[in-house]
C-alpha cells in the first residue's frame, strides 16, 4: 500500500506514530420520521429526559474540564450547557413535536440545521467555528434519544492515534493523553477550540484536514506531525525511520527543557539570577511551583477580587494568601496589593466611567482613597506573613508621597496587629513596583526609600512610548527594545544598587528569551514570569556567558531605534544557540 | 427603556460576553431585546441569539428592556457592555 500524504493545520506540536481509530459523529439509523397525534405527550416526555441527560453529561464535562484546562477554558462547554435551556433551542423543538407532530429526533435535527447555517454563515471565522458547538450539542441530544452513548472517549485504554471527522471540545477534554498519542480531524480551524484545548492538554494534533480523511481507515498506521501539519497514511520504511528519528530530536528537545526546570538559572561563567513565576490563583502556585519557579515574583490579587460579588472580606483573602506562601515553602512571595480601576472593574465598587482609564483613578491611588479597603488587604497579607516569607508591593506608585502615605498604613496595620496580639513578619519588606515614567527617573530617591523595586515592563514601556498596548492600529510601536526603555532600565538598576537594594522585574519582558542576555547585563536580581516560559529562560541563561552579555549591553547602548536593537539580540541569541 | 452601548470587547460578542450577557438578562423579570444598528433583533435571554447577531468591537448594541424591573435591568445590562465584560 502506498502511503497518503494529508496535509492540515497543525495546532499542537508534537510527532506521532500509531494505530488508527476512527471516530464518527453521524448516528447510523437515525429516526427522523413523525409521531402520531396521539403520541405527542410521550414525544415530549422522551425528549425531556435525553435533554436532562445530556445536561448531567456536560455537567460531569465542566467538572473535568476545570481540572485539566483550567476554568477559562472549561467556560466553552458551560456555554454549550447554556444552549440546552436556550428560549430558542429546546422550546423549538418541542413546538415542532407538538404543533408539527415531529419525532424528537427530526425535531433536533431540524432546529440544530437551522441554528448551525446561521452560524456558519457569518462573516467573522471564530463566529463561524460556533457552528460545532452547537452541532455538538445536537449529536449528544441524539445520541441520549437513541440511548447511544457511543465511544466514550475518556475509556480508551490502548494507544491510539483518533481520527475524527471534527471533535467538540466536550470530546476534547476526555481525552487521555497517556492513550491518545495524538489526533488529527477533517474540520477545524486554527482559533477553534479544540486547537486550544489540545495545546493545553499536550496532545499533537493536526486538524482540517479535508475530505483525505475518508482514506484513512481503522487500524491502519500513521504518523500524525502537529508541528508542521502533517499526517502520514501507511508511511513506508524510510519514512518511519526518519519520523522515528525526529521524535527522538523533539523528544530530547522536550527532555532538555524538562531538566531545566529543577535547575537554577546559572550562566557559563557561574553568575546565578532568581526566577520567579507571576501569578493569580493558588492552582497557579502549584503549576509554577513544578515549573521550576524560585518564588513568587507577582502575585495578581485583583483576581481574588474579580471572582467575587462583593469586596472579599480579611478572613477570605488571608486564606488564599497564606495557601500560596505554603505551597511556595521557603520561597519568597512578593504580593502586589489591589490593581484596579480603571480598564479592570470591580463591578460592587462602582468606580465612574474615565476618558483615560490608564492614567486615571486606578491600583494605589483608589487603595489611598479608599483607605478601609487597603487596610483589610494589608491585614490579611501580613497576617500571612507569618507562614512564609512575604513580601509587599504596591502598584502604579507615581510620586513619593504616595509611598511614603502607603507605607504609613502598613506601619498602622502592624500597630494594630501587635495591639491584636496577631503574629506577622515584623521584618516584612515592602516594596513598589517601577512602571510608570516618573518613578524610573526619580529611582534614586525612591530606592532610598523603599526595600526592593520590581519593574513592570508592561506598564513601563506604554506610558513612556505614549502607546495603548490594546490599540492594534499602533502596536507595531510597542516593543520593550525601544532604547528609551533600555536606558530606563539601566537608571533603574544602577539607583537601586547603589543603595544596596533589590531590583526584580515582572513584565512580560521577563519572559521573552531574546532580551534575557540584556536583562542579565543590566544586573536584574529576578527575573519573574508566566509559569509556561520559565524552562525555557532557564535554558537561554544555561547557555549564556555573563561576560559576553555585557558586551552586549555595550553594543546595545549604542544602537538609536527598537529595531535595530530587536535585530542585534537575535543574531546574539542565534551565535548563541538559543 | 432602550439603552445603547458600544461592544468594546476586542474580539468582538463571543462566548463569555455572550454568556455574562444573557445571565444578567435571566436576573430580571423585564423582556430585553437586543438590536444592532441594522434593526436585526435577539431575545437578550438567549446566548444563541446573542451571539449570532454578529457584534463586532465598536458596534452598537440596543437594549430594550419591558416590564416592572425594565429601568434596573437596562442599566445593569448597560454597565456590563460598558465594563467590557471584565475583560482587559
Amino acid at each position: 500500500m502506498a502511503e497518503i500524504r494529508l496535509s492540515g493545520i497543525g495546532v499542537s506540536e508534537g510527532i506521532r506514530i500509531g494505530k488508527v481509530v476512527r471516530y464518527d459523529h453521524s448516528l447510523h439509523n437515525p429516526q427522523f420520521g413523525d409521531v402520531a397525534a396521539a403520541d405527542v405527550a410521550k414525544e415530549i416526555k422522551r425528549f425531556a429526559v435525553a435533554k436532562e441527560k445530556c445536561s448531567q453529561q456536560i455537567e460531569q464535562l465542566i467538572e473535568q474540564a476545570q481540572q485539566t484546562v483550567g476554568a477559562e477554558k472549561a467556560n466553552v462547554i458551560k456555554a454549550q450547557k447554556s444552549f440546552l435551556v436556550d428560549p430558542t433551542f429546546c422550546p423549538e423543538m418541542e413546538k415542532l413535536i407538538s404543533k408539527r407532530l415531529f419525532s424528537a429526533e427530526k425535531a433536533v435535527d431540524q432546529i440544530v440545521k437551522k441554528v448551525v447555517a446561521i452560524f456558519e454563515n457569518m462573516p467573522n471565522e471564530y463566529m463561524r467555528e460556533r457552528a460545532a458547538d452547537v452541532r455538538d450539542i445536537g449529536n449528544r441530544l441524539l445520541a441520549a434519544l437513541n440511548g447511544v452513548t457511543g465511544i466514550n472517549l475518556g475509556e480508551i485504554r490502548e494507544e491510539v492515534i483518533l481520527i475524527a471527522d471534527d471533535l467538540a471540545p466536550t470530546d476534547t477534554v476526555q481525552l487521555n493523553k497517556k492513550y491518545v498519542l495524538a489526533f488529527a480531524t477533517q474540520k477545524g480551524g486554527k482559533t477553534s477550540h479544540t486547537a486550544i484545548f489540545s495545546k493545553t492538554l499536550g496532545i499533537p494534533a493536526v486538524i482540517g484536514i479535508g475530505e483525505g480523511i475518508a482514506q484513512i481507515q481503522d487500524g491502519e498506521t500513521i504518523i500524525v506531525d502537529g508541528t508542521s501539519g502533517i499526517c502520514i497514511v501507511n508511511p513506508d520504511a524510510e519514512t518511519i525511520r526518519s519520523y522515528s528519528q525526529k521524535m527522538v530530536i523533539e523528544a530530547k528537545a522536550e527532555s532538555v527543557l524538562e531538566a531545566y526546570a529543577s535547575l537554577e538559572a546559572v550562566t557559563q561563567d557561574g553568575y546565578r539570577v532568581e526566577i520567579g513565576a507571576n501569578i493569580g490563583t493558588t492552582t497557579d502556585a502549584l503549576y509554577a511551583r513544578d515549573q521550576g519557579a524560585e518564588g513568587i515574583g507577582l502575585l495578581r490579587t485583583e483576581l481574588i477580587y474579580m471572582s467575587e460579588d462583593s469586596l472579599p472580606d480579611e478572613e477570605m483573602q488571608f486564606k488564599v494568601y497564606r495557601d500560596i506562601v505554603q505551597v511556595m515553602g521557603d520561597k519568597p512571595v512578593i504580593i502586589r496589593t489591589l490593581d484596579i480601576g480603571g480598564d479592570k472593574e470591580l463591578s460592587y465598587l462602582q468606580i465612574p466611567k474615565e476618558m483615560n482609564p490608564f492614567l486615571g483613578y486606578r491600583a494605589i491611588r483608589l487603595c489611598l482613597d479608599q483607605k478601609p479597603l487597603f487596610v483589610t488587604q494589608l491585614r490579611a497579607i501580613l497576617r500571612s506573613s507569618a507562614y512564609g516569607k512575604i513580601k509587599v508591593m504596591f502598584p502604579m506608585i507615581s510620586c513619593l508621597e504616595e509611598w511614603r502615605v502607603a507605607r504609613g498604613i502598613v506601619e498602622e496595620v502592624k500597630e494594630q496587629l501587635r495591639a491584636e496580639g496577631s503574629s506577622f513578619d515584623e521584618g516584612i519588606e515592602v516594596g513598589i513596583m517601577v512602571e510608570v515614567p516618573s518613578v524610573a527617573i526619580l529611582a534614586k530617591q525612591f530606592a532610598k526609600e523603599v526595600d526592593f523595586f520590581s519593574i513592570g515592563t508592561n506598564d513601563l514601556v506604554q506610558y513612556t512610548l505614549a502607546v495603548d498596548r490594546m490599540n492594534e492600529k499602533i502596536d507595531y510601536l510597542y516593543d520593550h527594545f525601544n532604547p528609551a526603555i533600555i536606558s530606563l532600565l539601566q537608571n533603574i538598576v544602577n539607583a537601586a544598587h547603589a543603595e544596596g537594594k533589590f531590583v526584580g522585574m515582572c513584565g512580560g519582558m521577563a519572559g521573552d528569551s531574546k532580551a534575557v542576555p540584556l536583562l542579565l547585563a543590566l544586573g536584574l536580581d529576578e527575573l519573574s514570569m508566566s509559569a509556561t516560559a520559565i524552562r525555557k529562560v532557564k535554558y537561554t541563561i544555561s547557555q549564556i556567558e555573563l561576560e559576553k552579555c555585557r558586551y552586549l549591553l555595550e553594543d546595545v547602548l549604542q544602537l538609536s531605534t527598537a529595531h535595530d536593537i530587536r535585530l542585534k539580540m537575535e543574531s546574539f541569541c542565534s551565535e548563541n544557540g538559543i | 427603556m432602550i439603552v445603547e452601548g458600544i461592544l468594546q470587547n476586542k474580539t468582538g460578542f463571543h462566548i463569555r460576553p455572550a454568556q455574562l450577557f444573557m445571565e444578567k438578562a435571566n436576573e430580571f423579570k423585564a423582556n430585553v431585546t437586543v438590536r444592532n444598528e441594522d434593526g436585526m433583533e435577539a431575545d437578550g435571554k438567549s446566548i444563541l441569539g446573542l451571539m449570532t447577531m454578529g457584534f463586532e468591537f465598536g458596534s452598537k448594541i440596543i437594549i430594550e428592556t419591558n416590564g416592572d424591573d425594565e429601568e434596573k435591568a437596562g442599566n445593569a445590562l448597560l454597565e456590563l457592555v460598558n465594563s467590557k465584560f471584565g475583560e482587559e
